[in-house]
């Protein structure tokens, strides 16, 4: 639901500046956003400072870097370093985005840190994923068939197998729908971009043969048509792909089969 | 909070098995618009400030009457649709359900008004 103001106990204040590295000329400045659930205090923003001399380039790095020589209480999630898990999703200087593959020369300024927006807090950079996962099994993200199984494997065509290009690479970061204000709003019912995108990338594959029950999953004034094409998910996902475009392609479909 | 899987938090009450229908008549007067809006503005856009006469004289020729008459019911109607979309996205609950049945009865109220106004005018 709406909401234009945060409520009382999640009004962000300021929160503990750490010291600077002794001896560092190259020094950049970090606003990380801090929640812990245990101690009933409200979010509040740190400030780090980190030595770039002896850091690596990309965000990640840094948050490591604070994590292991500064403060090990800080909380994110993190694993394969290169944009492939997708577990390091986080707003970077006012754009979602990962971690891992955000360089951190693409900052002007301080390096300010929040979770991915408008979604649950764990504890620090790390959101609660649990609907947007289910959101994703919806979408009954397999390849359904009907037809007895062929003895070695489902054929498809190269042509075929290139409509699944821009759309099979999504991680699952959460990056496009936590950035959407479609998503925001009205989460609860609205699958999001990055569900969508892979309930297109099913409804495309020529393999596949719950087409029509897909669709007639998706035909829901909230479920699909929440989207307005606002294209956010678009410009932030770290990956390039276009779920904006996926979308209006699904919304195609549902128009060619009625008219 | 009530004790559901997450799956089942999503599913919710499933399907409404409509939306497209929505969203191909407002395309539909979307692109209709692109058509009536500049024959609505050139054909009553040199009316205003004229003598009553002269407007009267005008809107009882086919082409200004028609272009008027189909800017307010494509203008209400796609208004209506549009409406409704906005307010299924800010509002919730029977809030959201009473808003869509003022705002439908305000835009049909309001075609209504102009057509019998456009009527008295041009007949």
């Amino acid at each position: 639901m709406v909401q234009f103001t945060l409520p009382r106990n999640s009004k962000i204040i300021t929160g503990k500046t750490w010291p600077k590295p002794e001896g560092a000329t190259n020094v950049r400045k970090f606003q990380i956003y801090r929640w812990n659930p245990d101690d009933g205090k409200n979010p509040q923003v740190d400030t780090y400072f980190v030595d770039m001399d002896t850091c690596g380039p990309m965000v990640l790095d840094a948050l490591i870097k604070i994590k292991n020589e500064i403060d090990p209480t800080l909380t994110f999630r993190r694993s394969c370093r290169e944009g492939i898990c997708g577990s390091c999703a986080m707003n970077i200087d006012g754009i979602n985005t990962l971690a891992c593959i955000y360089g951190m020369d693409e900052i002007k300024g301080d390096v300010k840190i929040y979770p991915l927006p408008h979604m649950p807090v764990v504890k620090d950079l790390i959101p609660d994923l649990t609907h947007f996962y289910a959101q994703h099994a919806s979408i009954m993200p397999w390849l359904e068939t009907k037809t007895q199984r062929p003895e070695k494997e489902w054929r498809q065509s190269i042509e075929d197998r290139k409509k699944l290009d821009g759309l099979y690479e999504c991680v699952m970061c959460a990056s496009c729908s936590t950035s959407c204000p479609s998503y925001w709003w009205n989460g609860d019912r609205y699958l999001g971009p990055a569900a969508l995108l892979h309930a297109y990338r099913w409804l495309i594959d020529s393999r596949d043969e719950a087409t029509g029950e897909r669709l007639d999953e998706l035909e829901d004034p909230f479920k699909l048509y929440r989207c307005h094409t606002i294209m956010n998910c678009a410009k932030t996902c770290p990956k390039g792909l276009n779920p904006a475009k996926a979308i209006a392609s699904i919304k195609k479909m549902m128009v060619e089969r009625q008219l | 909070m009530a004790l559901m899987t997450d799956r089942k938090r999503v599913i919710g009450l499933g399907s409404a098995k409509s939306g497209t229908d929505h969203f191909w008549k407002t395309t539909i007067t979307a692109v209709a618009l692109l058509i009536i809006t500049p024959m609505f503005l050139f054909s009553f856009g040199p009316l205003l400030g004229e003598p009553y006469a002269d407007v009267q004289a005008a809107l009882s020729r086919p082409f200004p009457a028609v272009s008027a008459a189909l800017m307010l019911i494509v203008g209400f109607y796609h208004f209506r649709l549009g409406i409704q979309m906005v307010i299924e996205d800010y509002m919730q609950g029977l809030s959201r359900k009473i808003a869509i049945i003022v705002m439908a009865c305000i835009s049909y109220g309001l075609m209504a008004f102009g057509l019998v106004s456009l009527a008295q005018i041009a007949l």
